[in-house]
């Protein structure tokens, strides 16, 4: 839903510059581009002419929950999620009269190609990436505050800032003085190589740049799509389980680096440390791992270094 | 909830191969460590295949079982987990040889 003008598609995305201009990206694919004037009337005209119209009488996807068609219903029931193999030689067999068109397609594939026309832009700009990814609370825009602060005298930045609803987070990045563009996933849960595209092309990264990209906060979703970046960057607060990393390997498994956050707290927790880090090379061995307290500033400094390598690294600099 | 729009992927991707057939069957191939739940999956299937050519279509899955293979000790190892290190006593990487698959096979129209 857009936070801006109440558009209440559910499975659209909206973009917004923070200049009022943003952009609803309808199930269709559809775009549609509209501005809001600030502290205006909130009435305004939100015309949405013929497939555009449609896209949002059918976003409810919960509504038709129980209204499979019968065939869909019975033809293949399991009793829960109990593991099972089909025999490929008996259910690929098709029936008399119809037709097997053989795809062997990857799901994943129409992202993964949109994540390389993402790194395609990212190289020409000399962008260096960053995708940080955690659950929610886990201190990524507090991080990012600090984190804008310490790099802006010395590298361009810019962020890409990913959250179901509402601008507040990107309103309060703006503040550092660093370009920010909001994108709302409405009901989507993760951000996708296609809506950080839309996005780029409202943000206008300045060439040499890092940029951010602070995902959702979820430990499932976002590990499955790739965005095009340069790394992956994982926090893990201390007020968390130790074994975090352990029940949500697909997401840890892929981060070059794995931030300990809010360790100004360790004294009042009983969090096992080495545990913790344990649990983080069981799934990600080759995964570098700081601790930092974005409140008392230890580790900080450690991670801007960081920063500064990966960009050295990516465009050379 | 990823698998909505996963879900909402594969119906786009049948209906293009479809060329306007009603599609009869669709068959996947997940691995059990893909990082997608299919029982989400087929209740996304169910919701975003109305009102599409797949509105009829039966969802077969075939499940993959994860399997590693250790870089030092070259043993297979079932996977029902992500793991990455062997449990043999060189503790070396494990490489995944399957069950991180997430395919649409084929359709029948």
């Amino acid at each position: 839903m857009c936070g801006t003008c109440g558009c209440s598609d559910p499975s659209n995305v909206t973009i917004d510059d923070g200049r009022g201009v943003h952009t609803h990206i309808l199930a269709d694919g559809t775009e549609v581009t509209h501005s809001h004037e600030r502290g205006g009337s909130q009435h305004h005209a939100h015309e949405h002419g013929g497939s555009q119209h449609h896209a949002h009488e059918h976003g409810g996807s919960q509504h038709h929950g129980h209204e499979h068609g019968g065939s869909q219903h019975h033809a293949h029931e399991h009793g829960g999620s109990q593991p099972h193999t089909h025999h490929s030689d008996r259910s690929i067999a098709p029936a008399h009269d119809t037709t097997l068109i053989t795809l062997e397609q990857r799901v994943l594939a129409k992202n993964e190609r949109l994540a390389e026309r993402n790194r395609a832009f990212f190289l020409g700009r000399k962008l260096s990436v960053v995708n940080l990814m955690s659950s929610p609370g886990s201190g990524k825009t507090c991080l990012l505050e600090r984190t804008l602060t310490e790099l802006r005298p010395h590298v361009d930045v810019a962020v890409l800032e990913g959250d179901q609803e509402t601008s507040n987070d990107a309103a309060r990045l703006r503040q550092t003085g660093a370009p920010v563009v909001q994108i709302n996933t409405g009901t989507g849960c993760h951000l996708e190589a296609d809506m950080v595209w839309r996005g780029l092309s409202q943000l206008d990264p300045p060439a040499g740049s890092t940029l951010f990209i602070e995902n959702v906060g979820n430990l499932v979703c976002p590990a499955l799509f790739d965005l095009g970046e340069h790394a992956r960057v994982v926090l893990f607060s201390v007020t968390e389980g130790e074994d975090k990393p352990v029940k949500y390997p697909h997401m840890f498994r892929r981060a070059d680096l794995v931030l300990l956050t809010k360790t100004d707290l360790l004294p009042y927790l009983e969090f096992d440390l080495d545990r913790a880090h344990s649990s983080i090379t069981e799934v990600a061995p080759d995964a570098e791992v700081l601790q930092l307290s974005t409140k008392s500033g230890e580790g900080v400094d450690a991670w801007v270094q960081w920063l500064k390598r990966l960009s050295r690294e990516t465009v050379g600099r | 909830m990823h698998e909505l729009s996963l879900t909402q992927s594969i119906v786009a991707t049948c209906e293009r191969h479809a060329e306007g057939q009603p599609v009869k069957r669709v068959m996947l191939k997940v691995g059990r460590l893909a990082g997608v739940e299919l029982d989400a999956l087929r209740f996304c299937f169910g919701v975003c295949s109305e009102q599409t050519l797949l509105r009829e279509a039966t969802l077969e899955i075939e499940e993959i079982p994860g399997l590693g293979e250790c870089q030092q000790c070259h043993q297979r190892v079932d996977m029902d987990r992500l793991i990455a290190v062997c449990p043999c006593e060189k503790r070396a990487r494990l490489r995944l040889v399957a069950g991180d698959e997430f395919m649409i096979q084929a359709i029948e129209v």
